[in-house]
């Protein structure tokens, strides 16, 4: 019985791989790498949204294979070696903790073209990509501002690294520019993905008075609290509009299915470039869910902002910026240069928590 | 304030007490099995599912427990009557469900869920505070209470209990006595995995009414612990789960108090108080081993 198993396995094994070494022959390979699943209802599944417009726009051109779930740490480098000798000839490695891992494998396949999301690590075949998510959280916190009535928000963090101290501090600096005294509170999940923890956050933060929500965590159970407790909340990585109807301001929605079909472009075109790429909303890397629970004039003044962001007259991070402790950051009218940012670890004045280090 | 603390405190102890006195049973019968957090989600998809289908979360818990149960004989079926390993069968159950609750709840992901409403108790649930803190809850936590109070019951003062505490402690003689170790085993495993079914209802149904994979988030595993913490004692279990849920919240608060504790700290607190007790429970070294299950883990083969 043992045996049959063990050889009905490894027929089927034998038959799967002729199978997708038959249909290789003449297709690209643009291939995948999730760190969770792609049915995670946030990061993930905004990148497989992308993975799929780019294979509906190549069609018979391309194949786009993709590896869910894969752990960061070793096992990630052999995930990313075996999409290599597979015969792909671009690999997206969609999470930061991918990057070490990323960079080894590139070693090793100099002809494979590799891009790897939110690091900093390159190489002559080794681009990164990322998104300007602090645009979004900017607006989101001038609308906070607006539709308020204690001056006090909520924020409900995954883990003390740049990208995610830039939000808080892009959300404070938006919600001071319509209101001075808006104050911020700060609650570490200390996970990307746990609805309960979340929903735990989010409830500690309206029990201490806090009317409106926001979030760089990735399920939409802050959300849901929101929506009970009648509070307003604002999205993140999708559109969380249905979880709560009556709740949602707007959400910053990653749309990585552009970039995909840019670069797939370049590639098939041969002239990919390693380069290291961070967009904004004028690039549609990122966009605003539609604004919606809020006055006309909250609206209007979001699109504005909106609108000033994307043409550049308006950068987030200009002075005069003081820092947490008093300090002077940026002077006024200076803008924050990328650098500072990508390494972020103080708060601007306003925020009320303690900068984990 | 305190009030609505306590609230969000019973809502995040109650899955882990369940789970746990769940395992409790199970351990008490001899068995180990580590596939908690396997059996907690597929209850939880199954019941999310089964609510989604019928509109009523009630039919969804039941649905939860069943499916707990039906995946924790496949647990049985391999340790039980095939002899597994219990420990890698235990795992295995675990890194199954976690898979297979994916592909499940596949098409539930982002769907809004139906919350399981509470029901407030006549009267009772008209005394202040304590009324609408017990009183005015869901049917999952009476149900948490109930059974608290019922194994402790069923293992201390009940004639079963007590043979099923004898084949946990020794399997061979309590074979020799004549009383059947396995079907005894096979049905510790079930009630385990209803238990870990409905703990895993009320985290898509009460905690958050949602579904989405991995939702269990390492709870089955605390709860696994907390069977330890507990000394394999009911009402320990009930004190420890609510020690830990109690802690988790209280750190949530003080951080968003902004008392400046580093938030990684204050993130292990849960972990850390577990150990102080669990050091100071142990201490008295005799007290543990009479009530540690002796057969804890051991295969058993009836010789004839």
């Amino acid at each position: 019985m043992k045996k049959l198993i063990i050889a009905l396995a490894a027929s089927a094994a034998l038959m799967g791989g002729f199978a997708s070494s038959a249909q290789a022959q003449d297709k690209t390979k643009v291939c995948f790498i999730y760190v969770g699943s792609k049915t995670d209802g946030g990061w993930t599944q905004a990148h497989d949204i992308g993975r799929q417009e780019l294979q509906t726009h190549f069609g018979d051109k391309i194949e786009t294979p993709f590896l869910e779930s894969v752990p960061e740490g070793p096992d990630a480098e052999r995930a990313i070696e075996r999409m290599a000798r597979s015969g792909c000839a671009l690999i997206y490695t969609t999470s930061f903790g991918f990057m070490d891992a990323t960079i080894k494998v590139a070693e090793k396949f100099p002809d494979v073209k590799f891009e790897h999301a939110t690091g900093f690590k390159a190489a002559e075949n080794v681009s990164t990509y990322n998104a300007r998510f602090y645009e979004g959280r900017y607006i989101q916190g001038q609308i906070a501002a607006k539709m308020s009535k204690k001056g006090l928000a909520g924020y409900i963090a995954s883990f003390p690294i740049p990208e995610v101290v830039m939000g808080i501090n892009a959300f404070v600096l938006g919600a001071q520019s319509i209101n001075p005294e808006f104050k911020l509170k700060v609650v570490w999940a200390n996970t990307w993905f746990d609805p309960g923890k979340e929903a735990d956050a989010a409830k500690a933060l309206v029990d201490q008075g806090v009317d409106i929500l926001t979030q760089h965590t990735d399920t939409t159970a802050p959300m849901q609290v929101a929506a009970e407790r009648g509070i307003f909340a604002f999205g993140q990585a999708s559109d969380m509009i249905a979880a709560g109807p009556k709740t949602q301001l707007t959400a910053i929605v990653d749309t990585w299915g552009a970039y995909y079909i840019k670069r797939t472009q370049a590639l098939l075109d041969g002239n990919w470039k390693s380069e290291q790429i961070w967009d904004g909303l004028k690039d549609g890397i990122l966009t605003m869910a539609p604004y919606t629970n809020m006055p006309d004039d909250v609206k209007a003044m979001a699109e504005e902002t909106e609108a000033k962001i994307k043409s550049g007259e308006l950068h987030p991070f200009t002075g005069p910026v003081k820092k947490q402790d008093g300090t002077e950051w940026l002077a006024q009218g200076e803008k924050s240069e990328d650098g500072v940012l990508l390494g972020m670890n103080f708060y601007v004045a306003g925020v009320d928590d303690k900068l984990p280090q | 304030m305190l009030e609505a603390i306590l609230l969000t405190v019973i809502t995040a102890a109650t899955p882990l007490v369940i789970a746990s006195l769940g395992e409790l049973v199970t351990e008490r019968s001899g068995v180990l099995n580590l596939g908690v957090e396997g059996m907690m989600i597929m209850g939880a998809v199954i019941a999310f599912a089964a609510t989604q289908a019928t509109g009523s979360p009630y039919l969804g818990v039941v649905a939860g427990i069943v499916a707990g149960a039906v995946f924790s004989l496949l647990f049985g079926f391999l340790t039980l009557t095939l002899v597994a390993n219990q420990v890698a069968t235990g795992l295995a159950l675990t890194i199954l469900g976690l898979g297979l609750s994916g592909q499940i709840g596949e098409s539930f992901v982002g769907q809004p869920g139906i919350k399981l409403q509470p029901i407030a108790i006549p009267l009772l649930s008209d005394i202040p505070f304590v009324g609408s803190l017990l009183f005015r809850q869901d049917l999952i936590f009476y149900l948490s209470i109930a059974l608290v109070v019922g194994i402790h019951w069923f293992l201390f003062r009940s004639r079963t209990g007590l043979k099923m505490r004898a084949i946990g402690d020794n399997h061979a003689s309590a074979h020799a006595l004549g009383i059947n170790v396995i079907r005894t085993r096979y049905l510790a495993v079930m009630f385990g995995g209803a238990c870990a079914g409905l703990a895993g209802a009320q985290l898509s149904l009460v905690y958050t009414p949602q579904w989405v994979e991995n939702m269990t988030g390492g709870r089955g595993w605390i709860a696994l612990a907390l069977v330890v913490f507990a000394s394999w004692r009911p009402i320990r279990v009930l004190a420890g789960g609510y020690l830990f849920g109690a802690v988790t919240i209280g750190q949530l608060h003080a951080q968003a108090l902004g008392i400046g504790i580093p938030s990684q700290f204050l993130s292990a607190l849960p972990y850390a108080a577990t150990i102080v007790v669990l050091i100071i429970i142990s201490h008295n070294r005799r007290t543990t081993l009479i009530n540690t299950p002796a057969s804890l883990g051991k295969p058993f083969v009836p010789e004839r």
